[in-house]
């Protein structure tokens, strides 16, 4: 009896110890990336294109790697919010939610998702080289896209399987065509829709893997899309590897800032999440 | 809407495809033992022994499950049969940054301090010298990073188990953690199985994080305190200068081809079981 009573205790503590740590290691790994990047970062890190002599610790920011993540991620959501919404409006209200059809296409985005961003971006190459492409802010957009395609699909569609039958039909009666019907909906949704365009940033933008292989890399802010651009992640990685102090002080700083703008979009799909668990979708 | 729907299929067998067509000729010029088995890696020669690199693979893959799965299976435990709903609500955001850190800040913080603690605390004990970008360092960093993944959906997999077989259990005398033990543990045997299979495929892919901590350096490594080079990294490294040697591309593809087929299967067959266990929870 006393046995049982101390097992369970113990397991408790274990339990208990287990989750405090990952919390810790979290909070550690903020607390790092934090303490080296903030001494570095400073306006002009920023504000600036890198200027001649950047990469041996001259003057000049990465302004360059934010704006072409920003556009590289503009463009990304923009194509797979094309081609995300039809489906999943497809397959949960047009054909039924639960129809062999829907879990085919549910199970092949599932797998699509678990397909590592070496893959996508070897890929990308791979179709850009078959094509004549060089690397380029459209090629860096075409694989990010496919990687974020299946998140996108995925967390729609968790918020479309939760529209009742009801909502679906109170257009038709009220004498709405199939068109409007769908505007209803998409409305109903439209929360939902925010999230996952937050996610898909959130994922799109950090990952170095795919734009390793399309996006190339440049010292000046693309103005076309057949040129290359610089990201963010690139930024970190590249100036991590150099041998002089100064560069790689800036690479702390860039994944500062980096891990900024994943905390803001973190902090606003939690937003947006509980906005939608109020209007009890 | 119905092609587009098709697209996602359209997708994945493209990719197949396309990586397959690309390391036809890898396969065609190396004896496919050989191609497995040996690590003599000379671009420049036309030999291609993916050895070193598969070996890599899996052993900083399995450093990382065997470090990241029993945290995350007390810690899974915990929040879905013991903790109030309080601390699941403070706690929910602590897995989702983990998993929404991208993989270069990973890295950022893997060299910053898995490195210098390997090189200067840890690996002194047991080896001669060691840089620190180790197998270990690998494993560690790559635990972390599949860590949220594997509590996300260990939760799920726990709270898919009916209330009733727990007041069932409870009802009988047991204390919670034998109900635990006896019951939920043992009821979601295959579940926990399909999260780790899932999990090892995401370990497989992973890029960039391991990349830039593991050293790349091509040969089989000797204890966990060597530089190590696998598959994902090897394509990273590499494709600046693959169009420039013959057979080199068709031999990198081979490398994305296998990653792909390796984690399609995994995919395929943890989801199934993931499927059939939320669908079961439903009726």
């Amino acid at each position: 009896m006393i046995m049982k009573k101390l097992e369970e205790k113990i397991v408790k503590a274990l339990m208990i110890f287990a989750s405090v740590t990952i919390l810790m290691v979290l909070l550690y790994i903020l607390y790092i990336i934090i303490s080296k990047g903030l001494p570095s970062l400073t306006w002009d890190m920023v504000s600036k294109n890198p200027s001649g002599g950047f990469y041996l610790g001259k003057e000049g920011g990465i302004l360059n790697a934010i704006l072409g993540s920003l556009m590289l991620i503009a463009g990304s959501v923009a194509i797979s919010m094309c081609i995300s919404l039809p489906i999943v409006l497809y397959i949960n209200f047009i054909r039924k939610k639960d129809s062999r059809f829907s879990n085919v296409v549910r199970f092949s985005f599932d797998i699509l998702f678990g397909i590592p961003s070496i893959v996508y971006g070897a890929f990308g190459f791979m179709i850009m080289i078959y094509f004549g492409l060089q690397a380029s802010l459209l090629g860096g957009i075409i694989a990010v896209s496919l990687l974020i395609i299946p998140i996108m699909t995925r967390s729609i569609d968790e918020v479309a399987g939760s529209v009742t039958q009801d909502m679906i039909e109170a257009p038709k009666i009220l004498g709405a065509t199939k068109f409007e019907t769908v505007k209803v909906i998409v409305r109903q949704i439209s929360p939902g829709i925010t999230t996952a365009i937050l996610l898909s940033v959130g994922r799109g933008i950090g990952d170095a893997a795919t734009v390793l292989f399309t996006a190339g890399y440049t010292d000046s802010i693309p103005v076309s899309p057949m040129q290359p651009a610089a990201t963010l992640p690139l930024a970190i990685f590249f100036q991590l590897s150099s041998p002089i102090e100064e560069v790689q002080n800036r690479a702390y700083a860039a994944a500062l800032i980096l891990t900024i703008i994943i905390l803001l979009l973190s902090f606003s799909t939690r937003y947006f999440g509980r906005k939608m668990s109020k209007s009890k979708l | 809407m119905m092609g587009l729907s098709l697209f996602s299929i359209a997708v994945l067998l493209l990719i197949g495809l396309v990586l397959f067509l690309y390391s036809l000729p890898t396969l065609r010029d190396n004896n496919t033992f050989h191609l497995f088995f040996t690590s003599s890696w000379k671009p420049f020669k036309g030999e291609f022994g993916f050895g070193a690199f598969i070996y890599s693979t899996l052993y900083v893959t399995f450093i990382a499950i065997v470090m990241a799965f029993p945290p995350a299976l007390l810690c899974a435990l915990y929040m879905s049969e013991y903790a109030t709903s309080t601390v699941k609500r403070v706690f929910s955001p602590v897995i989702d940054l983990l998993s929404g850190i991208p993989p270069v800040i990973y890295g950022v913080w893997g060299t910053l301090t898995i490195v210098p603690v390997i090189s200067e605390k840890l690996a002194p004990h047991f080896v001669d010298f060691s840089t620190g970008y180790s197998v270990l360092a690998g494993g560690v960093v790559l635990a972390i990073m599949i860590l949220p993944l594997i509590v996300s959906i260990l939760i799920e997999v726990f709270t898919a188990i009916p209330k009733g077989i727990r007041e069932a259990s409870l009802s009988l005398g047991a204390t919670k953690w034998q109900t635990v033990k006896k019951v939920i543990l043992k009821k979601s045997l295959t579940g926990i199985v399909a999260t780790v299979v899932l999990a090892v495929s995401r370990a497989f892919g992973e890029t960039i994080a391991v990349l830039m901590v593991c050293g790349n350096f091509t040969d089989i490594p000797q204890s966990v305190f060597d530089a190590c080079y696998p598959l994902p990294a090897l394509i990273a490294n590499n494709y600046g200068e693959m169009m420039s040697i013959p057979g080199y591309e068709s031999a990198l593809m081979f490398a994305a081809f296998l990653l792909f087929i390796i984690i399609v299967i995994f995919n395929a067959g943890s989801r199934l079981v993931l499927y059939r266990i939320k669908k079961n929870s439903q009726s």
